[in-house]
């Protein structure tokens, strides 16, 4: 029994480390590509800095900028959609018991069991009979398959611990349904709704396969040029897009670990960087 | 001032055959404390969601002074319903919770904040406006929901099982509480409770309803003095029910010839009688010759389970006046004419 607290700590550090050359590690020739003017193989770092590939970034002619509005803009489209829908999805599922619950459970989980190259090429057709294919919204609707999944299951959960008799009570007193949902339901539910959200938008964010096949290469998100650039080579102008793309992440990540940890310990240091 | 009028009021839940309230017709003055009373799933709630427009009824009607309220949304009713678990909304200040209501109703920030603290004053918790529901404990909770409902000055107010969830030195407290404000504001009041003894203390007039349908409608004392069925007078604790005939004002049955009241009901039926008013010693009218069987002592009472030939009698005494008999020893009992009533 003595030693188990080194034994703990040891195996503490040991995770720490694992995890930190499993997720930070890779990002760290990225990093370094983006300042680097060449880099053959025996140097072990560049042999010439410059902004070069971040000056290329930044400019009009690259696209990195259309293309990270209109990632961004697809992300928070999808995100507030899966709200608007995951969130009555949610409270059915999470209050009410009805006919064929257990169907509507699995049909709103497929997409997250189904790959989901699967699942877009069965839709593809369908939206191109809408004339949907090649159009942002096309794109948006479709980033919907794995976003919603994530919304409504977090809903689910947030509503099954939720006593409906509080809105009951609010309307008692002379609030309307409106007011009701807005100062009774929605501070009951609002962490579930940033959970949720901040999964769906990083989940719209990271679409690759969904967004190339309804998009057809005219909707073309941040992961779309990024991987343009990294077919063509281009390594330094990868690691500079790469830089850009992986930000959200670790924003929102900062961000909700402060807010649920309240600016403790550790994770307070880390956001303090 | 609002008189409420319930008529036919009935609930059929959708998948049920035997409706939850069945024609259940109230006529609550204005200015009144009502209780309903019955056990849990006898109707009652339903009825009281019903009155704040949270449940549809079935079938009846329901009026305040004359106008049906039926087709107005419940935040238009000016009925103001109290739940059993005070429902405070839990990030909101104390402060918050009780000017809700007047925050719906568009009144300035100013005079909500007068308004509260004239009501945190009023239910005693002059101090406790910036604290957080759950920083409070169940009585003061329960006060904070009252004041919350108050402060609309409803023209009815509604209570789920206000005093169940309190100790027993908060309840009478609570109930002095309850009964000044309410008479007060003269708010006409009506409460449900599943416990008699909490509808005897608090209300101006009971409603029994047992299996949904209304038994009884009247003042506390009537439950115990003039039950209306052996049913009405078991859910008030009534134990001795002899079946006979009564003739000319006299009841016949195993127990010999006993006297009956003014106004009992003549014919077959059952006399009964509360164990409390059953006198020992032979100085009584009606008296009656019993073998005790088992003594139960209470504390503040001693219970006597008896015989009088093969009918039990249950009797409830102050232990002094029962000391020194034992189980076997024969007793004279009187049973008061005024005590007795007789049950169809």
């Amino acid at each position: 029994m003595h030693r188990d607290p080194l034994a703990i700590r040891s195996i503490r550090i040991l995770s720490g480390l694992v995890l930190i050359v499993w997720l930070v590690l890779p990002l760290v020739p990225l990093a370094i590509w983006s300042f680097a003017r060449g880099w053959r193989f025996p140097s072990l770092l560049p042999n010439e800095w410059t902004l070069q590939a971040w000056r290329y970034a930044f400019s009009s002619t690259s696209g990195v900028l259309d293309s990270l509005w209109l990632t961004i803009w697809i992300a928070l489209c999808a995100t507030a959609m899966s709200i608007l829908i995951g969130v009555p999805a949610g409270r059915a599922l999470g209050m009410y018991k009805f006919r064929g619950k257990g169907v509507v459970e699995l049909v709103i989980l497929a997409p997250v069991i189904v790959p989901g190259i699967a699942v877009a090429l069965g839709i593809h057709g369908v939206f191109i009979t809408l004339g949907l294919t090649n159009t942002v919204w096309g794109v948006i609707l479709v980033h919907l398959i794995p976003t919603l999944p994530y919304m409504t299951l977090v809903m689910a959960g947030i509503f099954a611990n939720y006593d409906p008799a509080f809105e009951q009570q609010a309307r008692s007193l002379g609030a309307s349904p409106l007011k009701t949902f807005w100062y009774v339901t929605l501070p009951a539910i609002m962490p579930g709704i940033v959970v949720g959200g901040l999964f769906a938008f990083l989940v719209s964010w990271s679409q690759y396969i969904l967004t190339l096949l309804i998009g057809g290469g005219r909707v073309v998100t941040l992961p779309l040029l990024l991987f343009n650039f990294a077919t063509s080579g281009r390594n330094d102008i990868t690691g500079a897009i790469g830089m850009i793309y992986i930000l959200p992440g670790i924003l929102i990540l900062l961000l909700t670990a402060r807010q649920l940890s309240g600016r403790s310990g550790a994770v307070g240091g880390f956001g303090r960087v | 001032m609002t008189h409420v009028s319930i008529t036919n009021l009935t609930k059929t839940y959708p998948g049920t055959t035997t409706p939850a309230l069945d024609r259940l017709s109230l006529e609550i003055p204005s200015g009144e404390l009502t209780a309903l009373l019955g056990p849990s799933g006898c109707g009652k709630t339903t009825t009281m969601k019903m009155i704040a427009g949270l449940l549809e009824p079935s079938g009846g009607d329901v009026t305040f002074n004359g106008r049906s309220i039926l087709r107005d949304k419940p935040e238009d009713r000016g009925v103001v319903m109290v739940f059993q678990n005070y429902l405070l909304f839990p990030y909101m200040s104390v402060a918050d919770n009780i000017g809700f209501g007047l925050k719906m109703r568009h009144v300035p920030k100013a005079q909500i904040a007068d308004r509260v603290a004239e009501m945190l004053a009023l239910v005693k918790l002059p101090d406790l406006g910036r604290r957080k529901p759950a920083e409070l404990s169940g009585g003061q909770q329960q006060r904070v929901a009252l004041a919350r409902a108050l402060i609309v000055r409803p023209e009815v107010l509604l209570l789920d099982e206000p005093l169940s969830n309190l100790d027993a030195h908060l309840r009478l407290e609570m109930r002095d509480l309850i009964r000044s404000l309410q008479k007060e504001m003269g708010i006409t009041t009506i409460f449900v409770t599943h416990d008699q003894e909490e509808a005897v203390v608090l209300a101006d007039r009971v409603a029994l309803i047992l299996d949904g349908r209304l038994r009884q409608y009247d003042a506390a004392d009537v439950f115990y003095k003039r039950p209306a069925d052996a049913a009405v007078a078991r859910f008030f604790g009534g134990q001795n029910f002899v079946p006979g005939r009564a003739e000319g004002g006299v009841f016949h049955s195993a127990l010999g010839p006993l006297a009956l009241p003014e106004g009992a009901r003549a014919g077959a039926g059952t006399l009964t009688f509360r164990p409390e008013s059953v006198r020992i010693g032979s100085a009584a009218e009606n008296t009656v010759r019993a073998t005790l069987v088992e003594r139960i002592y209470l504390g503040t009472q001693t219970r006597l389970r008896l015989v009088v030939g093969d009918v039990p009698v249950e009797a409830v005494l102050s232990p002094d006046l029962v000391e020194g008999i034992a189980p076997g020893d024969a007793v004279t009992l009187g049973l008061p004419r005024h005590t007795l009533w007789v049950l169809p």
